[in-house]
């Protein structure tokens, strides 16, 4: 079930013992003049990779290429990227060469804004444009081995680069996805900003709460026992409140993603992250 | 399918070594159902070895508990210059074979 407005989100003003219908006006007042959509906010200063939550075994898994999981797909993203592909017969390399040069810092601008569609496009998604229009091959799926093997290699050149989101023509959609992340939905009824914003840091189900910053997409999750992209872990959280997920490629996860991205400019990335 | 090992290039005679194996692989356990109610067959890794020029120095039995992507480390004596061969195989034909080469002085 969508959400309904702010103000009427904390359930009515009688069970709070409130008498008067007046008390109550002003309480519900009171509410709508905290309650607007950037309330939580969090700092720029204050801002924490996942991966500074997550327990010291983890960590080490994460900085180990070789107990990283997340490196088996980037080995095969590798192998896929020299292979020739489609009608045009072509491999990614025979456009874009070595991908520690020209892929370097790629990921952490992306989702970027495509000029011929007129929105941004994510990674995965470029990847598929590139397929069809230069290798004339059909997309891969999305979440497929395949197209996370390659998104993982092309993400893995840009390790320690700080994220940018400074291109004005993605402003609109960064205020959508902005929209997205405060708007409750759900039979829950709560927005990703009141986990995410407003309590992270603190346990949810005895996992600590992150902030939500996508800085090592796609992420080897523990919990999947395999890796996969923003889109999914938005997806996990969604279905956790009780909404109605989007299609994997829709509009609506890309300006999330565009929002996120934008929300954590300046950090660095870690592709392939291990999360739990 | 793909493999990452770890070996040290180089090690002394009669040093202690850490290898690092992670290989891809599903794991599924053969206890979950699938959409249709009907049981997912089994498919795992059920034994890994590892060889130092033939000789067999480790070997694992892996079980329906491990998790996907199994990741094996263990220590061996560095003895002499030549070759690691490790293979995992199981369920459904499944083989894998990788090498790394170690040099000791």
């Amino acid at each position: 079930m969508p959400s309904s407005g702010e103000a009427h989100c904390q359930g009515a003003p009688q069970d709070d013992g409130i008498a008067t219908p007046l008390a109550a006006f002003i309480v519900m007042m009171l509410i709508a003049a905290v309650a607007p959509a950037h309330a939580g906010e969090i700092p720029l200063a204050e801002r924490r990779s996942g991966y500074d939550m997550m327990g010291r075994d983890t960590r080490a898994m994460q900085d180990d290429d070789t107990a990283n999981p997340g490196m088996l797909w980037v080995v095969e993203g590798e192998a896929l990227w020299r292979r020739k592909s489609g009608e045009a017969n072509r491999a990614c390399a025979d456009c874009h060469g070595d991908a520690g040069q020209n892929m370097k810092g790629v990921a952490a601008r992306y989702p970027a804004f495509d000029v011929k569609r007129g929105q941004p496009v994510d990674l995965e998604q470029r990847i598929n444009i590139c397929r069809g229009e230069q290798q004339k091959a059909t997309p891969l799926p999305l979440e497929g081995r395949e197209l996370l093997a390659l998104t993982a290699y092309v993400a893995r050149q840009s390790r320690g680069m700080p994220i940018e989101s400074s291109d004005k023509r993605l402003e609109p959609f960064v205020e959508a996805g902005r929209d997205l992340f405060t708007r409750r939905q759900g039979q829950i009824n709560m927005s990703c900003a009141q986990c995410h914003d407003d309590n992270w840091g603190k346990s949810l189900a005895g996992a600590p709460l992150p902030q939500a910053h996508p800085t090592g997409y796609p992420i080897y999750r523990l919990e999947w026992q395999s890796l996969g992209s923003l889109q999914r872990r938005l997806r996990n959280c969604i279905v956790g409140l009780r909404a109605e997920p989007y299609a994997y490629g829709s509009p609506e996860y890309v300006a999330l993603e565009t929002f996120l991205m934008w929300r954590a400019r300046g950090m660095s990335m870690d592709s392939p992250a291990v999360r739990p | 399918m793909s493999a990452l090992i770890n070996v040290p290039a180089k090690a002394k005679r009669g040093e202690i070594i850490t290898i690092k194996t992670l290989i891809s692989h599903i794991m599924e356990t053969g206890f979950r159902h699938g959409v249709t109610g009907d049981l997912i067959p089994r498919d795992i890794i059920t034994s890994f070895v590892c060889r130092y020029n033939g000789e067999e120095i480790f070997r694992a039995e892996l079980f329906p508990a491990c998790a996907a992507n199994p990741f094996i480390t263990f220590n061996t004596v560095a003895t002499e210059s030549g070759t690691l061969t490790f293979t995992w195989s199981g369920d459904n034909g499944f083989s894998a074979t990788e090498t790394a080469s170690i040099a000791v002085e």
